[in-house]
């Protein structure tokens, strides 16, 4: 069954959070929920901002509307107990593998980086160089530095995009596993219906920057594919998915940086 | 299989040194043949023979040393301040604002213009070079520095705030680092430059330095010194060169190109 709700994990309740650019709404007053150490996968079609939604909640951007609440406190004070995982890894290149995971840790960070990358099941690449990993030991070197700082909620945006068919399944178990034994909330915005009515206790789905279907996925874990019940929820989201048709797509927030100069002048004379 | 890759780095290792080698042994053979007049251009047998004579008597290395203390200090100077600015004017948006349309205007000047001037401020001392040489590497490193820390991935930096770091953490972590490889470049840019503008300035008023080894030479038309200071200047440069990929080498092995 699905994991007990759990003390490890944050209790989320969005009220009417709403995000503006400049004239253009992006989410909608929007209420939810998520209960401590829930899988909740957020599904959409490109644009429709549910990657908007993850931003605030990792306090990357700031809700132009409504309040954002952890565990009953302003979730301001969140940002210590939250770890998000992009859609790349973004390893720092020029520090090993090791050096990665423990980033941003001090004293005896070494010994605690190899428990994290053991449970990645990485250990023997601990002195390489991100750029001799391939894109799914990169994610999981990812996902032992989110994990090392004992999050009690993890954002995923797309963490698993750019990953092969097979690597995704295995990434499924280990992201799966992970969660069932350090008991976090999970925020998971994915593309993929198939990826969210595997890994979810809940599967949204975000339209037009409002909820248009919460769809409780009450399958057993592990959660095999073929069964005719997990076809029927695939599907029956896929369905309501594909029931709106495609807007113009919306522009990409703004970078929290300045734009980058193009460093074409490389020397001078 | 371990004979055929050695054999293979050995050739890696000679094949480039080949065209000069060639070029030495024809110039040799036309002298040799008296082809080409000794006035107008000394045999390399004559060359090494200056500079066995020069190196006995002492001046050889008391020239060599000047010049290349002359051409680090000016560097350090040069280089460190355009270093600083460079991380000013990255770092800060109001710094930048500030200060960078003032170096990009400075930069336009060719540092030999300002030779008069030079000369009419500091005279023909120590003070001229190493202004000339800090004047013509500060433009190099700090463009490159400013530029490097620009490009720096947008993506690392969000990614690191959202690990709690900033301040001095996230620059020593993830600014500098991701700034290195461009400001490298503007360090071997300005290294090569250090060494035009040294000989220029000491060809001009010096009593010592490979310049002034040269111009002192083409006075007594001993043209086996000129071409020895012109060899000189060509491996001090190369050396230059070389320490600069060294650091390259050390600091940017993360980098796939440099493994």
């Amino acid at each position: 069954m699905n994991a007990p709700f759990s003390v490890n994990g944050v209790a989320l309740q969005l009220t009417g959070v709403g995000k503006r650019y400049d004239s253009k709404i992006v989410l909608h007053e929007l209420d939810l929920t998520l209960h401590a150490g829930e899988f909740v996968a957020l599904v959409g079609r490109s644009g429709c901002g549910k990657s908007t939604l993850l931003r605030l909640i990792a306090g990357l951007d700031t809700a132009s509307a409504g309040a954002i609440a952890a565990d009953g406190k302003p979730h301001i004070n969140l940002q210590q107990d939250t770890r998000l995982m992009f859609q790349d890894a973004r390893l720092l290149p020029w520090k090993t593998v090791l050096q990665n995971v423990g980033l941003g840790l001090s004293g005896d960070w070494q010994s605690r980086a190899q428990e994290a990358l053991a449970e990645v099941g990485l250990t023997e690449h601990a002195d390489k160089w991100p750029a001799q990993l391939s894109g799914g030991q990169r994610q999981r070197v990812a996902l032992a530095r989110a994990l090392i700082h004992r999050p009690r909620l993890l954002l995923l945006d797309e963490p698993l995009g750019a990953l092969d068919a097979l690597t995704r399944i295995e990434m499924h178990q280990l992201i799966e596993r992970l969660w069932q034994h350090h008991g976090f909330t999970v925020l998971l915005v994915t593309h993929d219906v198939q990826e969210a009515a595997a890994l979810a206790d809940r599967v949204i789905l975000i339209e037009e920057g409002r909820i248009g279907l919460d769809q409780a996925i009450d399958l057993p874990r592990p959660r095999a594919r073929g069964t005719a019940a997990f076809a029927a929820l695939e599907e029956r989201i896929l369905n309501r998915v594909l029931a709106l048709p495609g807007h113009s797509e919306e522009p990409a927030p703004p970078l929290a940086l300045e734009p980058v100069v193009p460093a074409a002048l490389r020397w001078a004379l | 299989m371990s004979s055929k890759s050695s054999s293979r780095h050995l050739t890696n290792t000679l094949l480039p040194w080949l065209v000069p080698l060639l070029i030495i042994l024809a110039w040799q053979a036309a002298a040799s043949a008296g082809e080409i007049d000794n006035r107008v251009m000394p045999s390399p047998l004559a060359v090494l023979k200056a500079g066995k004579d020069l190196a006995a008597s002492g001046q050889l290395w008391l020239h060599l040393k000047i010049s290349f203390v002359r051409a680090m200090i000016g560097f350090a100077i040069g280089g460190g301040i355009g270093l600083a600015l460079g991380l000013i004017t990255g770092l800060s948006r109001r710094g930048e604002l500030l200060l960078d349309s003032t170096v990009q205007m400075i930069r336009t000047i060719p540092p030999l213009a300002l030779i008069p001037l030079v000369i009419l401020w500091f005279g023909i001392d120590e003070s001229a070079k190493l202004f000339l040489v800090a004047f013509g590497t500060l433009f190099p490193v700090y463009i490159n520095t400013y530029h490097g820390i620009r490009s720096v991935d947008t993506g690392l930096v969000e990614m690191a705030r959202s690990y709690g770091l900033k301040g001095w953490p996230l620059f020593r972590d993830v600014i500098l680092p991701g700034a290195l490889p461009s400001i490298l470049v503007g360090v071997r840019f300005a290294l090569g430059f250090a060494w035009i503008l040294l000989i220029v300035a000491e060809t001009i008023s010096a009593s010592t330095g490979i310049g002034y080894l040269a111009t002192n030479a083409r006075e007594f038309l001993q043209t086996d010194v000129v071409v020895l200071s012109i060899l000189l200047y060509a491996l001090l440069g190369k050396a230059s060169d070389a320490v600069a990929r060294l650091l390259e080498r050390r600091w940017l092995r993360w980098h796939p190109a440099y493994q």
